[in-house]
């Protein structure tokens, strides 16, 4: 015996003498069946004239008489409404401008109702600023419908009433007032010019001890800092990267959350080639990023290295000299430097070191080239967070200072590094309230939960950036007992009004100068026409106080900056922290579809992990490994930073990971509130000491190996140069396109002809002249990866969430995936040399090693991503392979699926060469096993209902968003009119905000795509294999121009 | 013959008898018109025009009722007609001048103003107030014609059956005739002394031991039933799931009958949602209060209910009933005109059960092609209880579209299309097929 542990199963065993108990250790029940008793009246038994065989035809019998009885249709029952709202048709979609302004994401939306239920989230193409839904922004409208969501108030987790909650927080808020102990209200950034005002009069209501502390979980503190010291203002400096030709960034990730995101639709307009011109992106940054991943060079760099390179940089331009500091940065920040001269007021340099010297010598910088794309005057709001106050308020808290606590948007609980000692803290406030979403961490520490109110509930306000004003409306009615923060702001400071009519009471008086409040919202943006009068006064007052400033002491400040950075040594291993895509603060974690959205770096969903370079793999001796059953499989290691341990992380290797750093992502490994199955990966906001992304970090290798649910296990494109076409801007300038965008060629009676050549063609072409022909064109160039596009096909077509599990067997149901490749050289130029230059099996040119190498994708690789669905081949090879013909095509260009139709032989998934078609395993809808959004009926409210809700057994796919353009088609023939260009979209091609996706119909010979079409550029996924399809590439360029 | 002199003779009672009473009618309306000086059968036209929406004669509705509003006014009041008069012109005024019943009037109706009429000229507003003062017409013309028309009703079924009876008869006689004859040719033959051949019919095989031995004709027949068993299968299977002729029975009796057949609404008034949208809608309560407001009762047909909706007890009362089943649902408040707010949503039960699978747009057919609701729903202003007239099969769709030529004239969408197509197909009219309206992904997706 290895332990002397006793293990039982019941109290009774603890009992020696219980009779049952012997019983039962010798026997399954404490009674024999009765067997014997039934089989051995034999009399019965044969008395019986049921027989065997008459059973058996018993039950055939009544089975068929069921089969045949379910032929019987059932009753359904349709009920109307009893009223019907004016705006509401039946079968018609309505959209509404509103505003997502959570504390992590901002952005101008329009919301998709349909029967009075949002179901999608479009762009808002009339807002200037952040008028693109990101993936989670996109998927926001499944939040709503979260089947965890609080709802009603509660009171130390027993339900109340709203009026109870009042009254409590109205005595309590009543006896502090005029007491030395605070009332905090500690939120989310709004950036919300009503909420402010409303703060603020809060303030006056309740005296001087109120105090308002902004916590935003990932902070930019630093940048705000460093902005507020130059220009007196907390707030952030605003980029218009289509001005830029020059782009270097130290470790920002524009494309991503970088100082609350949205830069990625300008960004992507000056990637594309235009008269032989486009802008050059450099990126020095540690973790491989979306920006970085988009760069026309990386440098992989730490940290450490980067804020030297910075400071280097500074002095270069400035022309002092900078001393100290390694020299291993010298020859990147030399090749900077001078490219940066070159470009002058071209250039732009933007930093995401979350270092306040940094951010100042970047803004130096800046204002140093006079970057045009610099924009300091017209500041953004999008994040205010303070960590000093935050720090500040957890210390008032243990000391007792702090009588009410009232939060909102934020859960400190789980993302503060020092969440213990808040929880204790809280134990210490008299009256805590947390608006809450779900029952988090937060939530189950606060003693009152308000049910707080998702953004398409709530009215609202935003300032995006000066002058940029948005607004919130509410899509649907609140769905359960919540009520948002505001509202109960204005109810405890005893106020009749409504939060609609203070916002706008406080439009008509500050904002709109004149203009008409139904058009702002209406539009759901505006744009102050000049700068409000009262604030103008200030700003130029600050404005010409920082200038004053700048004569004598900008010096002082800068070069001390400078000190530091260069001055900066790293100690071992540096952990930067980071947000995922799909994830971000991790305020939607419980949304299954950003659970399952692959991550576009790693395409790892479903986990957050540690991401390391190669090298230090092999020191640590930790791997990633493909497994027997096609799965990825990653080692554990435990994180260590501050004597903080962080157990059981499972690794990544990543190509481009800077060597001696390591990458976590934040969002992961909350538990409260949460469904199990999405309570994922770890909590990287533990190890976020002082609000740094930086942390020194020691890493241990531990047993046990991690499945992840990778979703492509192929990284690097092998030298297949007809997947990814890629040149670089001197060829693309200089050479003839046959020559880059090479057109594949067959052989025909020993003639080389093109592929696309009529004699080289078995089939008979379809006459597609007339009528429609739907194209889409996707631009390698402005794909910047983000995946928008992937959860807003999610949404329209009611694509079911398969889970960890299914996503590991590879039987994910994303009817649009982005590929992302690794070059394995330096460059995929090079790769395509070494694949071509292969002589033999064998030897050092041999095939055989060659192909092993090229597998593995190189230290610091050149990163592709390329989104793709069905392809609507003309000349389709799944078609022609269907039994039943399920699949067929249309004279539109569209290759329709009839699910009804299909009988499930995968022949026609078999057949496609792209890979694109998804077959249903299991039924996704109302089955436990899956018990996603599809399993409960509240999740099913985002269903689309113009699309079918697929069953098991059928194949499914990309249906160029049928649904879409039949009603476009449908309403131009209503209102008997031509469709303009532009009006067909389908659901990627309406969420790309970097214009990547233009969908159109091609036989109208002014429309975009059918131009984009005749480009140089275009080519076709895989020509040589003769499918002929309708979404078409454009060959990627590379601006390797160093100047 | 005869049944034809019936009916003369029977609608000739009909006729006269309507005629007595109508007769009679008049003469009534005369002498109220000649008490108020004013014109009864004009006044009921223009209250019918300008009050009926709000009044009734007898009945409060959003406004009192106006049954000898004028005598109930100079007796109750003691107002005479000059207040009538400046009050149906000009309310309002009433009102804010501060007269006292006009005050007390908008108070008891909700403070709901009435509607001005300063173009109704004193005649006018006499024409009507005649109308209100002559005793509205109670429907007993209507009960009495009903009698009368009950009768041919049934004659028509006697004289089927006594077509039949007599034809029964008939053959009867010729059957009983040809035994006759039959018996008396044998006697004949006997007392002719000719021998009848019956021994030698017996010995002849017996045609089912002939068919028997016939291989071929077993096997013809054989494949035959075969055949005929299978096209029988078939077609009960194919039968499966298509619900043609599918009549719930509603929790509201609606009459599409009396609604789109009798009162020729248009269907898109209440479905009006088939102009724009994918589905037709099932309209919404508040539709049916635009006219149950002021219609509470069922008054039928002039003539009565017929011998068929008598047959299934749809009568007067019934029909009343239904409305008031309405009422119920969406919470209407008959005594006092107003809604209490107590809803209770009527759950329909669906007729055309299109699966998820297939997309149909109503508005596509409807406001593009401008095709007739009854091209697929049937006669439905005959159907008194509503059944599903079509397949609404797959098959059925298709050899529409293949059929059917798409209206394309005066639509801009079409133009280029229409040009195209015609020149490529040789054909002036297009199919919906042409265009590609039969392709799966038309309609499944």
């Amino acid at each position: 015996m290895a332990s002397n542990k006793k293990y039982w199963k019941s109290e009774a065993e603890l009992n020696p003498n219980d009779s049952i108990v012997e019983t039962l250790r010798q026997n399954e029940f404490t009674e024999q069946i009765p067997v014997d008793e039934f089989l051995g009246d034999k009399e019965n038994l044969s008395a019986s004239n049921t027989n065997r065989r008459d059973f058996l035809k018993y039950v055939g019998f009544s089975t068929a008489a069921a089969a045949v009885a379910a032929c019987e249709g059932p009753v359904h029952k349709s009920i109307p409404y009893v009223v019907q709202p004016d705006n509401i048709v039946p079968g018609v979609a309505n959209y509404y401008a509103t505003t997502i302004a959570d504390g992590f994401d901002f952005a101008s939306v329009l919301v998709k109702t349909r029967e009075g239920r949002p179901i999608k989230i479009e762009n808002n193409t009339d807002a200037k600023v952040n008028g693109s839904a990101n993936a989670r922004v996109q998927a926001s409208v499944l939040t709503l419908y979260d089947s965890k969501r609080v709802q009603g108030p509660s009171a130390n987790g027993e339900p109340v009433e709203w009026k109870v909650l009042d009254a409590t927080v109205k005595a309590k808020l009543g006896s502090l007032k005029g007491s030395n102990r605070q009332i905090v209200l500690l939120t989310q950034t709004y950036a919300s010019p009503s909420t402010d005002k409303l703060i603020a009069e809060f303030k006056e209501a309740y005296g001087e001890n109120v105090n308002h502390v902004v916590y935003d979980a990932i902070s930019e503190d630093a940048a705000l800092n460093a902005f507020n010291e130059a220009y007196g203002e907390r707030a952030l400096a605003d980029y218009d990267f289509e001005k830029a030709e020059l782009i270097v960034s130290f470790g920002a990730d524009f494309l991503g959350d970088w100082q609350g995101g949205g830069y990625d639709s300008g960004y992507a307009k000056g990637r594309v080639p235009k008269h032989g011109k486009m802008s050059r992106h450099i990126q020095l940054e540690s973790n491989m990023s979306l920006s970085g991943a988009n760069a026309d060079k990386r440098y992989p760099m730490t940290p450490t290295q980067q804020k030297i390179a910075l400071a280097k940089l500074y002095g270069k331009l400035n022309g002092s000299s900078v001393g100290g500091g390694t020299s291993d940065v010298d020859e990147a920040v030399d090749k900077v430097a001078s490219e940066l001269k070159k470009a002058g007021s071209k250039a732009v340099v933007v930093t995401g070191l979350n270092d306040v010297n940094a951010q100042t010598v970047v803004l130096a910088i800046n204002k140093l080239l006079a970057s045009e794309a610099f924009d300091a005057e017209n500041p953004r709001y999008v994040r205010q967070g303070d960590t000093a106050k935050v720090g500040k308020l957890i210390a008032d808290m243990n000391a007792g200072r702090v009588g009410a606590l009232i939060m909102d948007g934020v859960n400190p609980a789980y993302t503060l590094p020092n969440a213990e000692e808040f929880v204790s803290g809280l134990e210490k406030v008299d009256v805590s309230v947390a608006f809450a979403f779900n029952n988090d961490e937060t939530a189950q520490a606060a003693g009152y939960v308000a049910a707080a109110s998702h953004y398409l509930e709530s009215w609202g306000d935003a300032q995006f950036r000066k002058g940029q004003y948005t607004l919130m409306q509410p899509a649907i009615r609140q769905l359960f007992d919540t009520r948002q923060f505001q509202t109960a702001l204005l109810t405890w400071m005893g106020s009749e009004k409504t939060y609609y009519d203070y916002i706008k009471e406080t439009w008509s008086t500050d904002i709109l100068q004149g203009g008409s409040w139904n058009k702002a919202l209406q539009d759901g943006v505006f744009v102050a026409s000049s700068p409000v009068a009262q604030e103008e006064g200030a700003v130029a007052a600050s404005q010409a106080e920082a200038e004053e400033a700048e004569g004598e002491s900008t010096v002082v400040p800068i070069a001390s900056a400078i000190r530091s950075l260069v001055n900066a040594a790293s100690t071992g291993t540096e952990l930067v922290l980071y947000s995922k895509v799909g994830m971000g603060d991790g305020r939607q974690a419980n949304n299954p579809w950003l659970q399952e959205f692959p991550d576009p770096i790693s395409r790892v969903s479903w986990d957050n992990y540690v991401t390391v370079s190669k090298a230090d793999a092999e020191k640590w001796e930790v791997e990633n490994k493909m497994v027997a059953d096609g799965g990825v499989n990653g080692s554990y290691v435990n994180l260590t930073v501050d004597g903080k341990v962080l157990e059981n992380v499972p690794v990544i290797v990543q190509p481009g990971q800077a060597v001696g750093t390591v990458g976590l992502s934040f969002g992961y490994g909350k538990k409260a509130g949460m469904q199990s199955e999405m309570a994922t990966g770890v909590n990287a906001y533990a190890l976020y000491s002082n609000f740094s992304d930086v942390q020194s970090v020691t890493i241990e290798k531990v047993g046990g190996e991690h499945e992840f649910a990778c979703i492509q296990s192929q990284k690097t494109l092998m030298g297949r140069g007809d997947i990814i076409k890629e040149t670089t801007l001197e060829i693309f300038n200089t050479k003839d396109h046959a020559e880059w965008n090479h057109m594949p060629h067959v052989s025909l009676n020993h003639n080389e002809i093109p592929v696309t050549s009529p004699d080289a063609d078995l089939w008979d072409e379809f006459d597609r002249s007339i009528g429609h022909h739907f194209n889409l064109s996707i631009d390698l160039n402005a794909c910047t990866g983000c995946g928008a596009c992937v959860i807003a096909c999610h949404a329209e077509n009611n694509v079911p969430v398969v889970g960890k599990a299914e996503m590991r067997r590879s039987r994910d149901m994303h009817w649009l995936r982005i590929d992302r490749y690794y070059s394995s050289e330096e460059t995929f130029e090079q790769d395509n040399e070494k694949k071509d230059g292969m002589d033999g099996l064998w030897g050092e040119k041999g095939s055989l090693g060659g192909f092993r190498e090229m597998e593995d994708p190189s230290a610091n690789p050149q990163v592709a991503f390329q989104p793709v669905m069905c392809q609507h081949c003309n000349h389709a090879p799944c078609e022609t392979v269907c039994p039943v013909a399920a699949t067929s095509h249309s004279r539109q260009g569209q290759n329709h699926m009839a699910y009804n139709r299909c009988v499930g032989t995968r022949y026609c998934a078999n057949n496609c060469p792209y890979k694109v078609r998804r077959f249903n395993w299991f039924l996704y809808n109302n089955n436990d096993e899956f018990d996603f959004n599809m399993n409960n009926d509240l999740g099913k409210m985002v269903i689309n209902p113009d699309v079918n809700v697929r069953s098991r057994g059928v194949m499914e796919k990309c249906s160029m968003c049928i649904q879409m353009t039949q009603k476009t088609i449908l309403d131009a023939k209503r209102d008997g009119r031509v469709i303009k260009d532009g009006e067909f979209q389908t659901a990627c091609s309406a969420a790309c905000s970097s214009g990547a996706m233009v969908f159109g119909d091609i036989n109208d010979n002014e429309s975009k795509v059918a131009k984009l079409k005749e480009d140089d550029r275009m080519y076709h996924l895989l020509e040589h294999v003769g499918t002929k399809p309708n979404v078409f590439y454009h060959v990627k360029v590379r601006n390797t121009n160093e100047a | 013959m005869k049944k034809v002199l019936y009916r003369h003779l029977f609608s000739k009672i009909l006729g006269l008898s309507l005629l007595f009473f109508s007769i009679s009618f008049y003469a009534q309306e005369e002498a109220a018109a000649d008490a108020g000086g004013g014109d009864p059968a004009k006044g009921k036209q223009l209250f019918n025009q300008n009050c009926a929406a709000c009044h009734s004669l007898d009945r409060k509705m959003t406004g009192p009722a106006l049954a000898n509003v004028e005598s109930r006014l100079s007796e109750d009041q003691g107002l005479d007609k000059e207040w009538l008069y400046s009050w149906i012109k000009n309310s309002p005024g009433m009102i804010s001048s501060g007269d006292s019943y006009a005050n007390a009037i908008y108070a008891e109706y909700n403070q709901a103003a009435m509607t001005p009429f300063p173009t109704l000229s004193n005649q006018d507003i006499d024409d009507i107030l005649a109308y209100t003062a002559a005793p509205p017409a109670k429907p007993v013309a209507a009960a009495a014609g009903g009698d009368v028309t009950l009768t041919p009703a049934q004659s028509s079924g006697i004289s089927n059956e006594v077509i039949l009876g007599a034809l029964a008869l008939v053959f009867g006689l010729l059957v009983i005739m040809l035994v006759l004859v039959n018996k008396t040719l044998r006697r004949i033959a006997e007392a002719n002394g000719v021998v009848l051949e019956n021994e030698k019919a017996e010995k002849r095989l017996p045609i089912w031991k002939a068919f028997a031995q016939n291989q071929f004709l077993v096997l013809v027949s054989a494949i035959f039933l075969l055949l005929a068993s299978a096209y029988f299968a078939y077609g009960w299977m194919m039968q499966v799931g298509v619900d043609q002729g599918y009549a719930p029975v509603q929790p509201i009796h609606f009459s599409h009958k009396i609604h789109a057949g009798d009162n020729k609404i248009d269907c898109k008034y209440c479905h009006s949602s088939a102009r724009v949208s994918k589905t037709s809608g099932i309209p919404s309560l508040n539709v049916c209060m635009n006219c149950h407001k002021s219609i509470y009762e069922y008054a039928g047909n002039p003539e009565g209910p017929s011998a068929e909706d008598l047959a299934a007890g749809h009568t007067n009362e019934f029909y009343t009933a239904e409305i008031k089943k309405l009422y119920k649902a969406v919470g209407w408040d008959e005594e006092n005109q107003k809604y209490t707010g107590e809803t209770k949503p009527v759950q329909w039960v669906r007729i055309h059960n299109l699966p998820d699978f297939a997309y149909f747009n109503h508005s596509q057919h409807v406001s593009v092609a401008g095709i007739a609701c009854q091209t697929c729903h049937g006669p439905i202003e005959e159907m008194e209880v509503v059944e599903q007239f079509a397949p609404l099969t797959m098959g059925w769709c298709v050899n529409c579209h293949r059929e059917t030529n798409v209206k394309m004239e005066g639509n801009a969408y079409y133009e280029a299309i229409h040009e195209e197509l015609s020149k490529k197909y040789g054909v002036e009219q297009l199919t919906a097929a042409m265009m590609g309206g039969i392709e799966c992904g038309k309609c499944h997706y």
